[in-house]
């Protein structure tokens, strides 16, 4: 029960940007040095794929690549290459499961499960109501709030199959929990209580 | 054990906001201006008596290499390419989330790391390169620079003290390998992020032809902390050459798994046990330990007893410091799986230049896969073993040799686990068919 991928969809022949992306896109490539745009191109290209419902059809690295003054082809070479810019379309909620060691070690096995079962799919593909997308990916940095789950851009962490499930039902209702661990602790601090920073006068104290 | 007045790192857990008059209480941009007038030449040298070392992974003496800079004097005039100072912030090595509470709790320390460091470097420009996926730490890090651009802390004219310093916040977009320093700055170029032959070493030639120096977040947060309390303080803690406090990120089969500041050369078991919570299950449940993240070869327990978190003494231990990102393994653990993992790992983060490396790491991805069924002979324990010291030292880059390490650290002290799994599996495969 998939949605349509690959050459089925139907792709758009223009893109360009809005005003306000337009005017975000010139303050990037302020940044770099006269002569030196092409820095700005993950940049527009990940704006380009907000703006696109979060994935890039060919029209947008075009309209980038003029942008830039860039080859097309260049573009297309950096938008294949990084794993964040999606080529196809995917779902309102993009769930990108981490399953390297550190994730695994603490349980990303059920949270796997747990996804693939509730949502009746597998990895890379997409519910047929284009609600979920789902993806293994590699170490998202978040490693001692293992194992964690990328929704969009937002992290959840301390996961296990039941938080999972309902982290699925409250994004299929349209309200995701605050970012951050769903195991009840803040940042990356020890559960059970810190073992350091105890003696820090607040920062309100003077 | 550290004392909380000796830690660097105050707010690592966002207990306190991270905005600008937050951080100016807990000991920020306190006498910038006066550090920055004692000169370049003192900030260099401040550093190397600190004897801080890189804290990305390698561990290269922090003050020598910013050393390496060119420097204009009236005698030799420069050639008019300016210099920057580039922090890598792609924090991607498994087991590795330090950089990450830095940006998003304590990120005035970096931001004052970087205008300081620019002085060092005799760079008026710094870029910070962020993974792409810490999407909110990204944002965090950006409103911390845009508060000490309107505070006058960073831009012309920095904090008074006649510096000029302007620094910018740049998105990666999901590669492992622009962790690699000049696959960074390729990446930081718009291009794909591949590695480029060295030499040229950045510091000649890095960043648009220019001088660049890439060093680690935490390398660049602590800059200021170690220049207001002086080397000696810095090189107070850990043995030499392995100075100074380090945040240790400590992970899987622990009770309390969380990310800590540390004096450098603390006990591993002691690490563990006073702020982790211990093993799961208690130190005699414990399998081995990955030190240093994902690319450091994992160490058995026996090791695990004794051994120093520091570099020298994991070097001694055929393993590393490299990030200190402390994977816990305890007995229920299947080893060969949880390294064949990090095959598949390297396998996907290949940034496919490399014959050896794009070619060979798949090959012991699979393998690896045939080695956690079982499904191999004995001799290809030894062609595996064969196999990564093929690979490595022979590519562009370390990535390879990241990846050749923990598989031959598995064989180096699981031997014998593989070899059983082989033996189970033939009987098992004897036993179906005689069944």
């Amino acid at each position: 029960m998939s949605a349509p991928t690959g050459n089925a969809v139907p792709r758009p022949a223009i893109f360009a940007f809005n005003e306000a992306n337009l005017a975000k896109a010139k303050q990037i490539i302020g940044k770099y040095p006269a002569g030196r745009q092409a820095s700005a191109v993950l940049p527009l290209l990940d704006l380009a794929q907000r703006q696109h419902d979060n994935w890039l059809p060919r029209a947008a690295m075009d309209y980038v690549a003029g942008l830039l003054d860039m080859a097309p082809i260049r573009v297309y070479e950096v938008a294949t290459f990084y794993t964040m810019f999606n080529l196809q379309p995917i779902g309102k909620w993009f769930f990108q499961v981490c399953t390297t060691t550190p994730c695994w070690l603490r349980g990303s096995d059920a949270v796997v499960k747990t996804c693939e079962s509730k949502l009746g799919i597998h990895m890379r593909e997409s519910t047929a109501d284009g609600l979920f997308s789902l993806r293994e990916v590699e170490c998202l940095g978040c490693c001692v709030n293992a194992p964690v789950i990328q929704v969009n851009d937002d992290v959840y962490e301390d996961l296990d199959a039941q938080s999972t499930a309902k982290l699925i039902d409250a994004c299929r209702a349209g309200n995701p929990p605050p970012v951050g661990s769903l195991g009840g602790r803040k940042h990356s601090g020890p559960a059970s209580g810190l073992t350091s920073l105890t003696q820090v006068p607040a920062a309100g104290d003077e | 054990m550290l004392q909380d007045k000796d830690r660097i790192f105050t707010n690592l857990y966002g207990l306190q906001p991270w905005q600008l008059s937050a951080a100016r209480k807990r000991g920020n941009w306190d006498g910038t201006k006066e550090i920055i007038a004692k000169g370049r030449d003192w900030i260099v040298n401040e550093m190397k008596d600190s004897g801080l070392r890189g804290r990305g992974g390698a561990g290269f003496p922090t003050g020598m290499k910013w050393s390496f800079m060119p420097k204009a004097t009236p005698e030799k005039p420069g050639d008019g390419r300016p210099s920057y100072l580039v922090v890598n912030a792609d924090e991607s090595e498994p087991g590795t989330c330090k950089d990450r509470d830095i940006i998003r709790n304590d990120p005035h320390t970096l931001v004052e790391g970087c205008l300081l460091t620019g002085v060092g470097l005799g760079a008026h420009a710094g870029y910070i390169y962020i993974r792409g996926e810490y999407v909110n730490e990204a944002k965090v890090l950006q409103a911390a620079i845009d508060e000490a651009y309107a505070a006058g802390l960073i831009g012309k004219n920095a904090c008074g003290s006649g510096w000029d310093f302007d620094l910018y916040l740049h998105r990666g977009a999901g590669a492992y390998i622009c962790g690699e320093e000049t696959a960074l700055l390729e990446s930081l170029e718009g291009k794909k992020g591949q590695p480029r032959l060295k030499p040229p070493f950045p510091a000649a030639c890095g960043l648009y032809g220019c001088p660049t120096t890439v060093n680690n977040v935490e390398t660049i947060a602590v800059v200021p902390t170690i220049l207001r309390r002086g080397a000696a303080w810095f090189a107070g803690f850990g043995r030499p050459k392995n100075s100074g406090t380090k945040i240790f990120c400590i992970q899987g089969h622990v009770n309390q798994p969380c990310n800590v500041e540390e004096a450098m050369s603390i006990p591993l078991k002691e690490l563990v046990e006073k702020h982790a919570g211990g093993v799961r299950g208690g130190w005699d449940n414990l399998l081995a330990v990955i030190p240093g993240g994902s690319s450091t070869p994992c160490i058995p327990k026996s090791v695990c007893d004794t051994v120093l978190m520091d570099f020298d003494a994991l070097r001694d231990a055929k393993s590393g410091l490299g990030t200190a990102a402390v994977i816990v393994m305890d007995k229920s653990t299947d080893i060969i799986y949880a390294i064949a993992r990090l095959s598949q790992f390297y396998k996907h983060e290949s940034c496919g230049q490399c014959t050896p490396c794009r070619e060979g790491l798949g090959w012991v991805w699979r393998v690896m896969l045939r080695m956690v069924q079982g499904r191999a002979s004995i001799e290809e324990i030894d062609t595996l073993e064969e196999v990564t010291r093929g690979i490595e030292g022979h590519t562009i880059c370390a990535l390879a040799d990241g990846a050749a390490w923990p598989v031959q650290g598995l064989i180096r002290h699981f031997r014998p686990e593989m070899e059983a799994r082989i033996k189970a599996y033939k009987s098992g495969a004897l036993r179906q068919a005689a069944e």
